[in-house]
């Protein structure tokens, strides 16, 4: 589904992803956990195509098409779902015209008839549901005096509404109460487990993963994938550190 | 009062910021064209300008508010040449005057707002939010003055530009002249000159919404201010439909 190879990439001239390759099959859950600063964050941006984050070299392709080639809106109609480890917030615009201006925006690339004010409400309301989201915060402006743990609930319903193929959720668990934590794992499963999704995990540590399993885990350092191994690598990590494992 | 226009220059004060080519084709007779309006104790009056295509140049409006009156001035500036509101307001006990206005547009043109609010008399309040959005050389102005004649007191008046480059070559510029001769006083003026977030856009195609239209949203939030005090809810989206229009004309 999505395959990563031999990726460059840089910022303001700085090289931050030193030949990076990865690939995730449709109905699977890879985590990638590593070190501050060893370009996690960076991956997942320059997947969703930030302006600024250039790529040197090496490709990625999405179900066999060219991503590089696609700009970040047309990526996400295209189906990536890009959770981000610091959401951002937008003063004045309200995450209810926010998420239908995305849902309906991404229809209309599909060539789907676009979803009235009713329809979509209700949708937004099952999904509020399902992350334990009061509906109210959904009318206020998107992610504006959120708490920490709220914008990362907020992402999840953000990613239910829209119903991506791949999610590349980074640091969702950080920021997260216990329960809260559980609540946005169900979500993740419940949303992303299917046979045509895929789901790329970047985290710090195990919780979240007690609840979405994963079925491949890789240590990204230096701006590369420097080991990859099952769902045990990642308890291995969280007893011995980086520095004995990698 | 009585008007004896002589023809400005951009060497006057108040006509600092305006387009000199357009100055050269103004008149004396539309210089003395003032709209005047007077609200008696207690009256209120709404009022909406819309510079638009149809109506370009300069319009002037006096206002003298009785005791307790209050008057909302809205106002859009998106004429395809040049355009210019003057509004003079004259605040006796207890009045208020409310001026929300949007500059918006591209070209090579000017497009600017004038105000002179005299508080002549204690307790008065004004309060004036001002958003400009623009783009190829276009040049977007708020000047304003705010006199507060001596022993006006408990005079509260604000005053907050804000304006948005959405490229290189357009310009803002704002001036903002307190002559205050009184001690008990609260004058509150704001101003900032940006560009849109990049990260918010970011956010948004990251959604799946296309750059034009991630603008639109932008610069509604952005805009919403200048008519946020409205209470005819359709009339305010009238205007900012009329604002959102005019965006949609930029060819970025
Ligand atoms: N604009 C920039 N200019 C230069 N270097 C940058 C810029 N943005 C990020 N970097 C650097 O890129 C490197 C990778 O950052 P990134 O955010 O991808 O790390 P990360 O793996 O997500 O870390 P964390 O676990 O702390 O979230 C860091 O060294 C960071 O300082
Ligand atoms: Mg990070």
């Amino acid at each position: 589904m999505l395959k990563i190879e031999n990726l460059h990439a840089e910022i303001d001239g700085k090289q931050i992803l030193n030949g990076l390759t990865l690939e995730v099959g449709a109905g699977e859950v890879h985590a990638i956990m590593g070190p501050n600063g060893a370009g996690k964050s960076t991956l997942a941006y320059v997947l969703g195509g930030r302006p600024g984050y250039e790529v040197t070299e090496g490709s990625v392709t999405f179900n066999g098409e060219d991503m590089l080639e696609l700009e970040p809106h047309e990526r996400a109609a295209a189906g990536l779902f890009l959770g981000f480890q610091y959401p951002v917030e937008i003063p004045g615009v309200s995450n209810v015209q926010f998420l239908r201006e995305a849902l309906n925006s991404q229809r209309k690339a599909r060539g789907e008839e676009p979803l009235s004010g009713g329809e979509f409400l209700k949708l937004a309301k099952e999904k509020a549901g399902l992350l334990k989201l009061d509906m109210e915060m959904l009318k206020r402006n998107v992610n504006v005096g959120f708490s920490g743990g709220e914008k990362k609930r907020a992402e999840m319903v953000q990613m239910g509404i829209l119903d991506p193929k791949l999610a590349i959720l980074d640091e969702t668990d950080s920021g997260l109460d216990i329960d809260a934590l559980r609540t946005v794992g169900e979500g993740i499963n419940a949303i992303m487990r299917q046979p045509d999704k895929a789901v790329l995990l970047i985290t710090h540590y195990q919780r979240l993963l007690d609840y979405v399993q994963p079925d491949k885990v890789h240590i990204l350092a230096k701006g590369q994938i420097v080991k990859t191994g099952g769902p045990e690598l990642a308890l291995e990590l969280e007893r011995e550190g980086y520095e004995a494992v990698a | 009062m009585s008007d004896l226009a002589t023809l400005p220059t951009t060497r006057d004060e108040d006509w600092r910021y305006a387009d000199p080519d357009a100055l050269k084709e103004l008149t004396a007779e539309v210089l003395d064209d003032w709209q005047e309006v007077t609200l008696s104790a207690g009256e209120t009056s709404v009022q909406s300008f819309v510079l638009d295509d149809t109506n370009p140049g300069v319009t002037r409006v006096r206002l003298a508010l009785g005791e307790g009156a209050r008057a909302e001035i809205y106002a859009i500036a998106s004429a395809s040449e040049y355009a210019r509101l003057e509004v003079e307001v004259t605040l006796t006990r207890g009045s208020h005057f409310e001026f929300g206005g949007v500059t918006i547009g591209g070209g090579d043109v000017t497009r600017e707002f004038v105000t002179r609010v005299t508080h002549a008399e204690p307790e008065a309040t004004s309060n004036q939010t001002i958003r400009a959005v623009h783009w190829n050389r276009a040049i977007g102005n708020f000047l304003g003055r705010i006199e507060v004649v001596r022993d006006a007191q408990k005079t509260d008046a604000a005053q907050n530009f804000r304006a948005i480059l959405l490229e290189k070559g357009a310009s803002a510029n704002t001036k903002p002249e307190l002559e205050i001769f009184a001690d008990d006083v609260k004058c509150a003026h704001g101003a900032a000159i940006g560009a849109l977030d990049p990260m918010e856009g970011f956010y948004m195609a990251a959604r799946g919404i296309p750059p034009e239209v991630a603008r639109k949203l932008q610069v509604q939030a952005f805009v919403a201010d200048a008519f946020a005090e409205m209470q005819d809810e359709a009339k305010a989206e009238e205007l900012l439909g009329k604002v959102l229009d005019r965006l949609g004309d930029a060819q970025l």
